[in-house]
């Protein structure tokens, strides 16, 4: 008996150890991210850094319009793929009937998170660029980049609006509320948090994104400021990949600023999400 | 008066037939309260009658419920769901303060006159006996009163809808026994003006409250009658051995 106990313990004890080995794995990868990229790229962040164009063929001088272009860009892609993708949320969850049309929708939406993005560049510029005519332009890039975070959004959105309970809809509807007063009244204030975790998610993922910005709106060199909607524009993820691979000679300390300021900007957006995210659960009483 | 009249009412969820034949009427001002076991389709009864039924899937039926002779199905929902209100088995309230809560259904009927939804709230508080505990805090969550006050909260937004008919889903099962008499009180006093149908799981509560009692068993109607009649000497042996608990 004593013995039985003995071993148990000790499988107890290498149990433990691995589960927390395995998750100290996961751990240390994101630590020596952000300390390799910090350590080596702070040193050459400065305010000309952020706030001046590139020069002498982007070995020197700031990084400015790739900033600016990523905003736009991801901003672009939020207005269009948000709306759009709680919309068909809303239906998919609240009216919807378990059929085969909407059985395929949900398949798509499914196998829509899966294609690579790289596909998605591709399918940007046949459809937006050449197509539409819109051109390698920030609405090109938007709106590619905006189908691509459709599903992300879609299912989170979904997943918060089934999450609210079902008895808050009886009720709504048992006082004679319409099915969309329920809807606007009861459901989609209590599934807001989720929803900006959709879309804090699908942010990041816009902004990180170089292929689907490859051949609809990434400039190579560009030191200018888009216009408008309708101009070629730098953004971080691509102009990292330029000066990582295509321009010879740059110095180290300028691409990993510019990884940095890639992440601190990603960091900033899901900050502000974050914190929208929980002055609403503050609220939440259930 | 007869309220309501339900004929020859069958409904089935997929393939399983919950309720068989069930032919009743509830008069004005009554309170008919329904005993039976689980699974006996009482709870699917009292959700047929503001037609929550519905919202299933696979829901079908067949025969009639008229209410002051008009077909319910032949009504508009929301508009039936005004004339018969609902109070669920554990008290639901919204994630809003007590004043919303209870101005929930005007607002979405279109009152927007900030001193008429006062009135409406204040009445519909006074008759569902909150009024006192909660005039001074109306603006906090709903989710911080006790279970007994959440469920006369759940009567009064009902009430504030000024029904003619309220459904009573079992409210009292998550309830302690001063609460349970309190929402009992509010019961008695409403069929002034109201008529409600009350779906009970305690057999006492029904000889309690009810004017008439109606026992439901295996989606079957077996008697409808006066209470003390089905208390006291119920005509099928089937009644008499749930009210003594012999099965059930």
């Amino acid at each position: 008996m004593a013995r039985i106990m003995m071993d148990s313990r000790k499988t107890e004890k290498i149990v433990f150890f691995f589960l927390f080995l395995a998750t100290l794995l996961i751990v240390a990868p994101v630590g020596m991210i952000i300390v390799i990229i910090i350590q080596k790229g702070l040193p050459a962040i400065n305010w000309q850094f952020l706030s001046d164009i590139p020069r002498q063929g982007m070995r020197a001088g700031g990084i400015f319009p790739a900033i600016v272009g990523t905003v736009y860009l991801v901003l672009g892609a939020i207005a269009f793929a948000l709306p759009i993708g709680l919309l068909a949320a809303i239906y998919l969850s609240e009216y919807a009937r378990d059929n085969l049309l909407n059985r395929l929708i949900k398949l798509a939406i499914v196998n829509l998170a899966g294609v690579p993005s790289v596909v998605y560049g591709l399918f940007g510029l046949a459809l937006f660029v050449v197509f539409f005519k819109f051109g390698a332009s920030i609405l090109s890039g938007s709106l590619t980049l905006g189908i691509m975070i459709l599903p992300i959004i879609i299912t989170t959105s979904r997943e918060a609006l089934e999450s609210v309970p079902y008895s808050f809809r009886e009720v709504s509807l048992s006082l004679g509320a319409s099915k969309w007063q329920t809807i606007r009244s009861v459901v989609l204030p209590n599934a807001i948090p989720g929803i900006l975790t959709g879309t804090i998610l699908g942010l990041s993922r816009a902004a990180g994104e170089t292929a689907p910005i490859l051949f609809t709106v990434a400039a190579f060199y560009l030191p200018q400021l888009p216009k408008s909607i309708f101009d070629q524009a730098m953004a971080l993820p691509y102009h990292l990949y330029v000066i990582s691979t295509q321009v010879p000679n740059v110095d180290e300390k300028i691409r990993y600023a510019t990884a940095l300021v890639l992440l601190t900007l990603v960091l900033f957006m899901n900050l502000v999400a974050i914190i929208i995210r929980y002055q609403f659960r503050k609220k939440k009483k259930w | 008066m007869v309220k309501i009249q339900v004929q020859n009412l069958n409904i089935w969820f997929g393939s399983m037939q919950v309720l068989k034949n069930v032919n009743l009427e509830i008069e004005s001002n009554e309170i008919l309260t329904i005993i039976g076991p689980a699974n006996s389709g009482k709870t699917t009864f009292l959700r047929m009658l503001n037609r929550l039924n519905e919202l299933e899937t696979n829901f079908r039926m067949n025969g009639s419920i008229q209410m002051d002779g008009t077909d319910i199905t032949a009504l508009d929902t929301e508009l039936l769901r005004r004339k018969v209100g609902m109070v669920f088995a554990l008290p639901t309230p919204l994630p809003l303060s007590i004043f919303d809560n209870v101005a929930y259904g005007a607002r979405t009927h279109g009152i927007k006159n900030k001193k008429r939804l006062y009135e409406i709230v204040e009445k519909a508080l006074k008759e569902a006996y909150l009024w006192e505990e909660v005039k001074d805090r109306l603006d906090i969550s709903a989710f911080k009163l006790s279970g007994g006050q959440q469920q006369r909260l759940c009567i009064a937004r009902t009430l504030a809808v000024k029904p003619e008919v309220i459904l009573f889903d079992e409210p009292c099962s998550g309830l302690d026994p001063i609460s349970t008499a309190k929402v009992e009180e509010a019961m008695l006093k409403l069929k002034q003006n109201y008529t409600l149908v009350l779906v009970t799981n305690n057999v006492k509560q029904a000889a309690r409250v009810g004017d008439r009692t109606a026992f439901f068993l295996s989606g079957e109607l077996i008697e409808i009658d006066k209470t003390e009649k089905i208390f006291t000497a119920p005509s099928d042996k089937r009644t008499d051995y749930y009210i003594r608990g012999k099965f059930g």
